[in-house]
């Protein structure tokens, strides 16, 4: 992690971000090359969770949205016609008032807008929503990780319910906000094709707003972190699915329809 | 623009080409800029291999097992001393082979060459199981001096106590220094008897009959030139070609260009043997047949596969010493391409294509080194295309061609070895191994001791006595060490070029350039990521000194965090900016053989791995005998903010004073650069835009997953064309030392989650 200097904070209210981690070769988080603020803190407890270390809220590096963009900016000559910046987490959207600062800071100078969320802290109630209205306005698109169709499935995978994050896709496609749906795929917890085509009759429903839809085979480069951290793992012994079971999702949520992210044209439109 | 066609007594060679200067004197730049085809669409257009390529190909391929099966060497002379004549024709299988022409007379045999020392050249025969021949041994000691026995007779204590000790390591002083790029395309365009012509004119026009040492040494030059230009007739007509004329058809084109890459090789066992820059010239021979039906695309394609498949059988041999520090017979036949001219218009033709081409015809290899000289403003189709045969096989490397120009003014230079940029039509480079920079750091500390044998090597200066060491204080006695470096590195190099010139002259090469010549006089810098993170631990980390009885420091311990090169953060990236000009600095106070102009690297190729093993423990708290990390990169496990931070902290190390290269090697997984090939191969060349844009100077991109590189280890038999980009060429993994395996599986492989 890159030591940032410090900001004295004086009277002035400038919303601080906590920080995990940054990654400055992001190529699979968003369209093209791009900058990746991990955020630290998420309220969900995915079982296939590779960053466990994310979770706590309340830690990290404390930084300002002007120290992100000062340091992000270096790499724009890397960004080519789609790249710019991507915050993910833990859970971003649990930082909003700091990513509301970072991301019209950003649209000022031009940089591309990427918010990667499960869309967990999600509500329609004051002044939250509000807020994430404010937000929608500097996003240029946003990563959407559905983990389970299945609302009590959802609850045992995640610690959490879904109705949520479907109010929140709901309002995205209310609001023509274009996203990428994303789906990791668990053997035992979210390969079963009676979710998998629920999920995809449920993305359809989305459309006009999905420029991609991507199936993330489960991987075990996580358990190395939860040894560290002290925890036991959850998934014990599954192991990832195989290249048969990822084609057979990537038919059931038809995948190969979604070929918008293609041609993106990077920028909000005006 | 078409312009006033070629006329002159050539006229039958140079029909259908536009004219210009190079009618009037020497000048393959001249012709390329009025001829230049350039070509913006994709790779649709390629043939395949013909049959005859195939079958080729596949007995060289047998070839090959035979070799590494015998050990690494398939035969070797040890009583004929290698020059352009001394070996008849050799072939792979002549009524097949469309570019002829081997070192020797028979596929993969290596030529005995005594010039740059004998020793090396016995121990190398005796290495691989040849005996060494008397009557050599007489001639080339009591009769005939080399330029190693030269060196030899001139080198002080302290050069010698510095190469010993390995603060200085790799100098070329028993063999060949190479890295000189000769015009080939010369032979080509013009003929050899009007090459002839012109360097008798040139003899006549040194000096004013005042015999200075200057005047004599350039007579006597040029006339070696002259010698060797009518060699490469005889060598020529042994194949049945007459190289006295210009080329008539592409077909000769491509042969006349690589008869005079072979007299190279021929007589020259040079660190590293380039090839220059054909792409735009051969391009114009083939599209002059093609337009007048000589030639189709699967015949062109076929002349490029086998020129190229020629250049991939160039052989050496090595002592074991030499491969450990290059390992997997490298011999640096690096082929430039691409890049941009003076006047904006880019230099990528259908040939450049095609070169790329020959390595899914033929399959991945190691040699030629292509580099692709990279302008953001080359085509898309041809940098897509590239980024997909980088992902491929990871056997092509990026150089920015905007420094490049710039720095060496002009469109036509050449890369020598890796990342050493040089004119070809003027220029040459005095090559010069790499100074250990680490090792300096523990010198500074240890009042010159050297920390591995506990003898007194660098100056003698009190040694930092204090637990703790103070940054004021160490950077004073390592100016001190450094000074003593730098003295004694640029007059070792003295001797050597003085000497080489003398004894090891390469009239062959130099017979296929300018007789006025510009000398660059190359220096190199090795572990300057450790001694960047050695001097900010020092500086920010409050380092503490762990000493053995007899009080040299041994290990460190440093107490706080402190900022790592390879992070893009200025603290520390400032002192590896700082260490690069200061050595530079202290080098250009002294006296530069041949008046040349002082450069220097930052490049190791795979040297990075014996230099570690001859530094003790480094403050930055790599362990004593463990690997540097090669060239310009970070150290291993430095980087904490991924791959481009750590390429912003490379591309900040000054070109102006490393103008013989600033060397990346990265390695990345496929699934880190993006879910489709399509996506991978937009990800890889906004990746080099970057680079270059933020002035980063050279990337050797490797995709592969380690798991890749462990089963390989494991298992060679089934890899045997694995090819790795090490720092600044490229080598087949199962060639590589044990160690040099480690070293490349324990690099950084940058992947996200």
């Amino acid at each position: 992690m890159k030591i940032f200097e410090q900001k004295q904070v004086g009277t002035e209210q400038i919303p601080l971000g906590y920080v995990h981690s940054i990654e400055t070769f992001g190529s699979v988080d968003g369209p093209g090359i791009r900058y990746v603020l991990f955020l630290q803190g998420c309220q969900m407890r995915c079982q296939f969770c590779h960053n466990p270390d994310t979770w706590q809220q309340g830690v990290g590096t404390e930084v300002t949205a002007e120290q992100i963009l000062t340091d992000a900016v270096q790499y724009q000559a890397f960004w080519g016609q789609q790249g710019g910046l991507t915050v993910s987490g833990g859970e971003a959207l649990l930082q909003i008032d700091f990513l509301i600062d970072l991301f019209k800071k950003a649209k000022t100078r031009g940089i591309r807008t990427c918010l990667d969320t499960c869309g967990q802290p999600f509500t329609r109630q004051q002044p939250w929503f509000s807020r994430f209205e404010e937000l929608m306005r500097y996003t240029d698109i946003s990563l959407v990780d559905i983990k389970q169709i299945n609302s009590r499935k959802h609850k045992q995978l995640t610690g959490r319910h879904n109705e949520n994050i479907f109010a929140m896709l709901a309002y995205m496609l209310a609001h023509n906000k274009h996203i990428w749906i994303r789906h990791v795929l668990v053997p035992q917890r979210t390969d079963f094709d009676v979710d998998l085509i629920r999920l995809g009759q449920y993305i359809k429903t989305l459309a006009p707003i999905v420029d991609k839809v991507e199936v993330l085979p489960y991987h075990t480069m996580g358990v190395t972190k939860y040894t560290e951290l002290g925890l036991d793992y959850p998934l014990g012994a599954i192991r990832p699915p195989t290249p048969t079971r990822i084609k057979n999702a990537e038919k059931l949520l038809n995948c190969a329809a979604y070929t918008n992210y293609q041609a993106y044209p990077g920028y909000l439109e005006a | 623009m078409k312009q006033r066609q070629a006329t002159d007594h050539k006229t039958d060679y140079w029909t259908g080409f536009n004219g210009g200067d190079w009618q009037e004197s020497i000048d393959v730049r001249d012709f390329i800029q009025e001829n230049l085809t350039q070509y913006d669409g994709d790779e649709g257009f390629l043939a395949g291999p013909t049959t005859a390529t195939t079958s080729l190909n596949d007995t060289l391929m047998a070839l090959k097992q035979q070799e590494r099966a015998a050990g690494g060497v398939l035969a070797a002379d040890n009583n004929i001393p290698a020059t352009l004549t001394s070996h008849g024709p050799g072939y792979i299988e002549k009524d097949l082979e469309r570019i002829v022409g081997l070192q020797t007379d028979q596929p993969l045999k290596r030529a005995f060459m005594p010039y740059g020392g004998l020793r090396m050249a016995e121990d190398a025969l005796e290495a691989y199981g040849y005996p060494a021949d008397s009557t050599m041994r007489q001639i080339f000691t009591e009769w005939r001096k080399t330029h190693n026995q030269g060196v030899f007779d001139a080198y002080t204590p302290d050069m010698k106590k510095a190469r010993h000790y390995k603060i200085i390591t790799g100098l070329p002083d028993a063999y060949g220094r190479g890295r000189i790029i000769p015009d080939l395309p010369r032979i080509a365009l013009y003929g050899i008897d009007h090459l002839i012509e012109a360097k008798i004119q040139d003899h006549g026009n040194v000096g004013n009959g005042e015999m200075t040492d200057a005047v004599l040494k350039l007579r006597e030059q040029i006339a070696e030139q002259i010698r060797a230009l009518k060699g490469m007739k005889v060598m020529a007509a042994s194949y049945g070609h007459d190289i006295a004329h210009p080329a008539k058809t592409a077909q000769e084109a491509v042969q006349w260009v690589y008869f005079g890459y072979l007299a190279a090789v021929k007589t020259q066992n040079g660190a590293a043997m380039s090839v220059g820059r054909i792409d735009a010239f051969l391009d114009i021979y083939i599209q002059r047949d093609l337009e007048q039906g000589l030639l189709t695309e699967i015949q062109a394609q076929e002349l490029i596969d086998q020129f190229v498949m020629k250049l991939r059988m160039v052989r050496f041999i090595r002592t074991p010493d030499y491969n450990d520090l290059f390992s997997g017979d490298p011999i640096w036949a690096t082929l430039a391409m691409a890049g941009m001219g003076m006047d904006g218009r880019h230099h990528v033709s259908k040939t450049s294509f095609r070169v790329l081409k020959t390595l899914e015809n033929m399959g991945a290899a190691p040699e030629p080194n292509i580099t692709l000289l990279w302008d953001k403003r080359l085509p898309d189709a041809f940098k897509q295309y590239a980024a997909k045969v980088s992902i491929d096989n990871s056997t092509i490397q990026y150089e920015n061609d905007n420094l490049m120009r710039y720095q060496w003014g002009t469109d036509y230079y050449g890369i020598a070895c890796c990342v050493s940029a040089q004119p070809i039509a003027d220029g040459v480079q005095f090559f010069g191994a790499r100074a250990n920079m680490a090792k300096t750091v523990l010198y500074a500390i240890n009042g010159g001791l050297d920390e591995l044998s506990k003898v007194q090597v660098g100056p003698p200066v009190e040694p930092i006595r204090s637990e703790y060491i103070d940054y004021a204080e160490f950077m004073a006695k390592f100016d001190r060490q450094l000074d003593w470096v730098a003295d004694v590195y640029v007059n070792a190099l003295n001797v050597i070029h003085y000497m080489h010139d003398k004894y090891d002259y390469e009239a062959e090469e130099l017979a296929l350039k300018d007789s006025k010549l510009n000398y660059t006089f190359a220096t190199g810098i090795s572990g300057l990521s450790h001694a960047a993170d050695s001097i900010s631990a020092i500086k920010y980390g409050h380092v503490k000194v762990i000493r053995d009885e007899n009080g040299i420091a041994v290990d460190f311990q440093a107490d706080q965090d402190y900022p790592r090169y390879g992070n893009n953060d200025e603290r520390v990236d400032n002192i590896a900016k700082m260490l690069v000009k200061k050595l530079y600095d202290k080098m250009n106070t002294h006296h530069l053989y041949h008046h040349a102009k002082l450069s220097t690297s930052v490049l190791t190729i795979t040297s990075n791995v014996v230099y570690g093993k001859n530094t003790g423990t480094t403050p930055n708290g790599r362990q004593a005998g463990k690997p540097f990390s090669p060239g310009a990169n970070p150290a291993y496990g430095a980087e904490q903010n991924g791959a481009l931070a750590s390429l912003l902290s490379t591309a900040k190390i000054p070109y102006k004073y490393a103008t013989d290269g600033i060397s990346n090697t990265f390695g990345v997984t496929p699934q880190t650069l993006g879910n489709t090939a399509a996506d991978q191969q937009t990800t890889l060349v906004n990746m080099v835009d970057g680079y270059m844009e933020n002035k980063g100077m050279h990337l050797n991109i490797n995709v592969f997953n380690r798991d890749t590189l462990t089963a390989a280890q494991a298992h060679p038999e089934n890899y045997p064309n694995l090819t790795v980009r090490v720092s600044g060429y490229c080598v087949y993994f199962a060639d590589l030392t044990k160690e040099q395996q480690d070293d490349v599986l324990a690099r950084t492989y940058f992947e996200t989650m």
